[in-house]
C-alpha cells in the first residue's frame, strides 16, 4: 500500500544533504511551505542553493535559511522586502551568490526541468542586463535569450489537501509556484492541512498529481497569520 | 515648490481612475505594483475588464472589506484582494504563458524611468543593493499593450527621458504613458501628449519632462509656433 506520510516535518526533510538544491513553493506569505523551511532550519543543512520566487518578504520563509548561514546560492526574481538584509548583509560580504530570473522565465525554467526539457529561447530579458552573456538567436526579427532549465534534489511545497496518493488541492492564490515545483524535484515534499482517504478528492480539482509528490506532513496546528507586506 | 506641485494634476486614485477609463469592455488586463493596483477599485461600472494577477489569478476584485481579508487571496503585492464570479487560480506556469503566449490585452505598470522610444526601466535603482524583477520583463514583452500608471516625477527629477540611464526592463515596449499630469502616447513620431491633468499647462509638462513633447492639437514641439 502506498504511505508517504511522514510523521512530522523533522522527519520528513531529515536525509536534506549539505550542497542539495531546494526549490520552495510560495508567493510572499501565501502558499509557503513555512514549517518544513522551519524544519530544516533546525536541520541545519548547509551550501543550499534555493530556488524561490520572493526573497525577504516574510521572516519565515527562504529569510531564516539565509539568516542561519545555510544558503550560498539564491535563484529568485523578487529579492527584496523586510526581511531582506540578511541577504543584502551576505552578498556585500560575498558568502551568498545571487541570480535574478525574470519570473516568468523562472517558473517556465522549472516546467522545464519537470518535463525534461534543458533549456528554451525567450524575448524575456533580450537586451538587458539579465540577458547578458547567453547565447542568443533571431526568430521572426525578434532577439531572443536560452534560459536553462531548473531542477532540485528537493521540492518543499505548500498544499491546502492531500490523499494518501499525494494528490493535491490548493487553496485560492496559495497555489502559485508549488504545481510547477512539484514536478522538477527528485524528491516532492508536501505540507498540507489534511490528508484524505484515496477517492475523496474530486479529480477535476486535482491540481498537483501523486506522481510528482513523494512525501506528505499533515500540519499540526494552522500557520499564524502574516503582516502584509510587499517584497 | 513642492506645495505648488501638488496643488496641480490628478491624485494617485484619479490617475487610476484615468487608465481605467481607457480600458476596454470585454480586456485582460495585468495590474503591477503600487499605482496601478488601484485600478482594481475603479473600473468603470457595467464594463467587464478581467484583470489577472501575476501570482496565478484571473478575475480580481476590489479590496475586501475589514475584517474579511484571506491570505490565500492575494495579489502580486501581496495584498488581500477578493474574486469576482467567474475567476479562477492557476499555476504561476500558466499564469505566465497567458503572459507571455500574448494573451494579455493590456499590462499596467509603474517605472522608474522610461524614454521617448519607449524603452522602460523599472526593475532596478543604480543606488540600491538589489533589483527586483518580478514578472515585469516579461509583462513588457508579452502584453499586447503596455501602459505606464506613473508620477511624472520623482522628487522632482524627471522619469520621462530622452534615453534611460537606468537598467532597461525591455526596449521600445510603452505605449502609452499616464502621470499625475498628463496622458502621453508613445509614438514613431515621438511623445504625443493626449490630454492634461487639470491646473497643468503644456509649458509646465515639458519643463519637468526630459525629452521633447508634443502637443496633440498642434504637433508642435516646445519653442515651435503655429503659422
Amino acid at each position: 500500500m502506498i504511505q508517504k506520510q511522514f510523521k512530522n516535518t523533522a522527519e520528513a526533510i531529515a536525509d536534506i544533504h549539505d550542497g542539495a538544491t531546494l526549490l520552495v513553493g510560495g508567493f510572499g506569505g501565501s502558499g509557503l511551505p513555512s514549517q518544513l523551511i522551519a524544519a530544516l532550519v533546525e536541520q541545519g543543512a548547509k551550501n543550499l542553493t534555493v530556488v524561490s520566487n520572493n526573497i525577504g518578504a516574510v521572516s519565515d520563509g527562504v529569510a531564516a535559511l539565509i539568516s542561519n548561514n545555510q544558503v550560498k546560492k539564491i535563484i529568485c526574481s523578487f529579492p527584496v522586502g523586510p526581511h531582506a538584509d540578511d541577504l543584502i548583509a551576505r552578498l556585500q560580504n560575498g558568502t551568498i551568490e545571487l541570480e535574478i530570473s525574470p519570473q516568468g522565465t523562472l517558473a517556465e525554467r522549472i516546467r522545464a526541468g519537470g518535463a525534461g526539457v534543458p533549456a528554451f529561447y525567450t524575448p524575456t530579458a533580450a537586451h538587458t542586463e539579465l540577458g547578458e552573456g547567453k547565447e542568443t538567436r533571431m526568430f521572426n526579427g525578434r532577439l531572443h535569450v536560452l534560459e536553462h532549465a531548473i531542477t532540485g534534489d528537493y521540492a518543499f511545497i505548500k498544499g491546502h489537501r492531500a490523499d494518501r496518493w499525494g494528490n493535491l488541492v490548493y487553496n485560492k492564490t496559495q497555489r502559485n509556484f508549488n504545481p510547477v515545483m512539484a514536478t522538477a524535484a527528485k524528491v516532492t515534499i508536501a505540507e498540507v492541512d489534511e490528508i484524505v482517504e484515496v477517492g475523496d478528492l474530486d479529480p477535476e480539482n486535482i491540481a498537483t498529481q501523486s506522481v510528482y509528490v513523494h512525501r506528505l506532513v499533515k500540519l499540526q496546528t494552522e500557520p499564524e497569520g502574516r503582516v502584509v507586506v510587499n517584497g | 515648490m513642492v506645495k505648488d506641485e501638488l496643488k496641480i494634476g490628478w491624485s494617485k486614485i484619479e490617475l487610476a481612475s484615468r487608465v481605467a477609463q481607457d480600458l476596454e469592455d470585454g480586456w485582460f488586463v495585468n495590474l503591477g505594483i503600487g499605482i496601478p493596483t488601484l485600478v482594481a477599485d475603479v473600473i468603470p461600472e457595467g464594463r467587464e475588464i478581467i484583470l489577472h494577477s501575476e501570482n496565478g489569478l484571473l478575475g480580481l476584485g476590489p479590496k475586501p472589506e475589514p475584517g474579511e481579508e484571506d491570505m490565500d487571496l492575494v495579489n502580486a503585492g501581496k495584498e488581500p484582494i477578493t474574486l469576482k464570479p467567474g475567476g479562477s487560480f492557476f499555476s504561476q506556469s500558466d499564469s505566465f504563458a497567458m503572459i507571455r503566449g500574448g494573451h494579455l490585452d493590456a499590462a499596467v505598470l509603474g517605472a522608474f524611468q522610461v524614454s521617448m522610444y519607449g524603452d522602460l526601466a523599472s526593475w532596478k535603482l543604480p543606488n540600491k543593493p538589489l533589483g527586483r524583477v518580478g514578472g515585469a520583463m516579461d509583462l513588457t514583452v508579452g502584453a499586447k499593450r503596455v501602459f505606464l500608471c506613473m508620477q511624472h516625477t520623482s522628487k522632482g527629477v524627471p522619469k520621462i527621458v530622452e534615453k534611460c540611464t537606468y537598467p532597461l526592463t525591455a526596449p521600445r515596449c510603452v505605449d502609452r504613458i499616464y502621470t499625475d499630469l498628463a496622458v502621453i502616447d508613445v509614438t514613431d513620431e515621438g511623445l504625443i501628449v493626449q490630454e492634461l491633468a487639470p491646473g497643468v499647462t503644456f509649458e509646465y509638462l515639458q519643463e519637468h519632462t526630459a525629452a521633447s513633447l508634443k502637443n496633440h492639437t498642434t504637433g508642435l514641439a516646445q519653442g515651435e509656433t503655429a503659422q
